[in-house]
């Protein structure tokens, strides 16, 4: 164990040491190899002029080739995979995609993907703006917002065990340690191996991203809720509206942005979603989702790069224009803001 | 403001539906580590919402056989202690020879039956049991009987997991991943941001729209051909250099991104004054615009270490599955197909993989609302 420590830490020093010292040796090399002096001749200027031109370069290097490398290329490079075989030896045209929309795995996938589209982040916003409007209003709000907001430092892998535990299933007849079922069995009900129950296992497996993402919600709209001017408020009250007309003709559409911007950016994560499906079903019971389809098939019978790149394509295809809208929501904002 | 809009009688719902509503919020996480703490074979016979309660187990054992027997009195007698030589502990509420009744008498009272033997069974699981004939048969008699368990809690679990389930070679393996993978792409961004944002360079206007550009890109877009990169490339793959530079090329647009809108946001006197005085743009960012940004810096590091913490889709494509190198969140799911069934296994692991971004979480929540609220733009 203190081996591993030890080695750990070498490990660690050698990564971050290497990256200052890059800055670093770089810059001073810059200046060693163009000295500038106090006296202003021509050398001096000329030298300036190079090391100004040539410093962004040294500051921008390193983001610039990574960036290249792990994303520019590998984006080309799966648009061209897509079309090619599953070595990506020989062209096959749109043969990917049409093998996709007929594979039965594909469909269900795609099926998939809408209901989580269509329930999680409805229930996340729903419930993120109750509660924010809730914990508002009393005194122990803040702690209660914090343990909502708790899930979502947590990895889905972590949530997968933590939800697991609460399906748990025993035989009919034990005593059930599923929190799940011993409700169900409390209330007189049967209790089931609830994950392998088809299509509602689904909404299962969304409960675990709606418990994680509520928390973010919540706070972003307790944020805007925060923000909505006293005033408008008055005069409703004053005008005799109640608590909920005033919610929703007053509140709500005043904080309709940031309403979308919470809704878009959990449907985004949606259609990203991998780690929760893999480590509670591995798309078995007809739960599969697309990300996790994909990564099947980068690995499966040695990979088919060809049909994997076809769903990663896919996937893209599907974020992109909620991204877009997103950064454009972000750039207005900032721009407003300042 | 909203306090004075009452809904008056509803004051106490209100409370009780924000009670409700936190108390599902934690009651799965509560029920981890509740479990994590128990005893194994408590978590396999109980829920964990009992963890606090005494349990009732029935049991069955064998008294000792007849050679055991000794002559007292004209009576012959056998006696012992039920727990011995058995998993069985607690204490004993009471007993019964059928197993139809194993409570048909209470302990610390002398049972008699009809041909004249008489027991007697104390909660501490001791017996005697006499005949007035002697005892026969080379098998002793069969009691059953209920022991009440109390509640025990135990660190047994965790000391399983991290040393001999190869969790804590996990989590440091984490930490080795997650620590330079957050550094490295600060560091690497807040120069890029500062370049962009201060520094004059032809194309900069373009180079900062594509990574705009690029933060719509899911990760699963360049996962695939990185795949083929570095099992060509020999000394990327299943490395923790290549784990890196993995985290910190997904990472850097959203890092440029929010630094530079940060940098370029700092007063423009500031920086023309430094560069007046002959500082160079290196000392400049180094002594004026890093001290400054602290906060965004900040922001970024919580968001990237608790992404890269709990991230198992790149750890698992480029780190691979050998113990060596598996991260915790690797390890865990390897755990969920070996050990399913052990809870105490599972839990325990599962606590240990969330202990630490649960701390981060705690110390610097002001921090991490803030990356939270810049990253709804972040694609990978």
């Amino acid at each position: 164990m203190t081996a591993q420590l030890f080695g750990a830490l070498i490990t660690v020093l050698i990564g971050v040491g290497g990256c200052i010292a890059y800055f670093y040796g770089s810059n001073t090399l810059l200046d060693r190899l163009l000295p500038v002096n106090e006296s202003n001749d021509d050398k001096t200027i000329r030298n300036l002029k190079l090391q100004s031109s040539i410093r962004p370069w040294l500051f921008l290097a390193p983001a610039l080739i990574l960036l290249i490398v792990y994303l520019v290329y590998p984006v080309f490079q799966t648009i061209w995979l897509s079309f090619h075989d599953k070595a990506g030896d020989k062209f096959v045209g749109l043969n990917n995609y049409a093998w996709a929309f007929n594979d039965t795995q594909f469909q269900t996938s795609i099926f998939n993907n809408l209901l989580w589209l269509l329930v999680v982040p409805a229930a996340c916003t729903a419930f993120g703006l109750i509660i924010a409007v809730l914990t508002d209003r009393i005194w122990w709000g803040q702690l209660a917002k914090s343990l909502i907001f708790l899930p979502l430092a947590i990895s889905f892998v972590g949530a997968s065990v933590i939800w697991k535990f609460v399906y748990d299933y025993r035989g009919q007849g034990q005593e059930q340690i599923g929190i799940l079922n011993a409700v169900v069995e409390w209330f007189g009900g049967a209790p089931q191996v609830w994950i392998s129950v088809p299509f509602w296992n689904n909404f299962l497996l969304m409960v675990i991203l709606i418990w994680i993402q509520t928390g973010f919600a919540t706070v972003i709209l307790g944020a805007a809720l925060r923000g909505v001017p006293e005033d408008t408020i008055e005069a409703a009250t004053i005008d005799g509206a109640g608590p909920f007309k005033i919610f929703w003709r007053i509140m709500v559409p005043q904080i309709m942005t940031t309403i979308i911007v919470v809704w878009t950016t959990i449907t985004v994560l949606v259609l990203k979603v991998f780690d929760i499906v893999l480590t509670m079903t591995n798309g078995q019971w007809d739960t599969q989702v697309l990300a996790n389809l994909m990564f099947d098939w980068m690995f499966r019978g040695g990979g088919d790069s060809g049909r994997g790149a076809a769903i990663a394509i896919i996937i893209m295809l599907a974020v992109l224009p909620i991204m877009v809208w997103n950064i454009r929501q972000a750039n207005a904002e900032q721009k407003g803001g300042h | 403001m909203w306090q004075r809009i009452k809904l008056e009688p509803s004051r106490f719902v209100l409370h009780f539906a924000v009670l409700l509503i936190v108390a599902i919020w934690t009651f799965p996480t509560a029920g981890l580590l509740v479990s994590s703490l128990r005893d194994k074979d408590l978590i396999a016979t109980s829920g964990w919402w009992t963890a606090l309660s005494t349990t009732d187990r029935s049991a069955q054992g064998r008294m000792a056989a007849a050679d055991k027997q000794v002559n007292k009195d004209g009576k012959f007698e056998i006696s012992g202690n039920i727990f011995d030589g058995t998993e069985v502990s607690g204490l004993v509420r009471a007993f019964g020879l059928k197993v139809q009744n194993p409570s048909e008498f209470a302990i610390d009272t002398t049972a008699t039956f009809e041909d004249g033997k008489t027991l007697l069974v104390k909660s501490d699981g001791s017996y005697v049991y006499t005949s007035p004939v002697a005892f026969a048969g080379d098998r002793g008699q069969r009691l059953f009987y209920i022991t009440s368990q109390p509640p025990k809690f135990t660190t047994e679990n965790y000391s399983t997991v991290l040393f001999s389930e190869g969790i804590g070679r996990a989590f440091v393996n984490s930490l080795t991943v997650t620590i330079p993978a957050t550094i490295i792409p600060i560091l690497f961004a807040a120069f890029a941001a500062y370049a962009l944002a201060w520094m004059k360079l032809p194309g900069r206007g373009f180079i900062i729209a594509v990574i705009v550009g690029l933060l719509v890109v899911p990760l699963q877009m360049s996962l695939i051909p990185l795949l083929k990169i570095y099992n060509a490339s020999g000394f990327l793959s299943k490395t923790y250099l290549g784990i890196w530079l993995a985290h910190t090329g997904f990472g850097l647009p959203f890092a440029i991104y929010l630094l530079r809108s940060y940098i370029a946001g700092l007063p423009r006197d500031l920086i023309e004054s430094a560069q007046v005085d002959g500082a160079n743009d290196f000392k400049i960012f180094l002594r004026i615009v890093l001290p400054l940004c602290f906060p965004a810096l900040a922001s970024f590091a919580i968001f990237q270490f608790l992404w890269v913490w709990n991230d198992l889709l790149v750890a698992i494509v480029f780190l691979g599955s050998g113990e060596e190198q598996l991260v915790l969140t690797g390890k865990l799911n390897g755990l969920l197909g070996s050990r399913g069934g052990n809870w105490e296994i599972l839990t325990a692991s599962a606590f240990v993989t969330i202990i630490v971004p649960l701390t981060v979480f705690f110390a610097l929540q002001r921090y991490f609302v803030r990356g939270l609220l810049a990253g709804s733009v972040k694609g990978g």
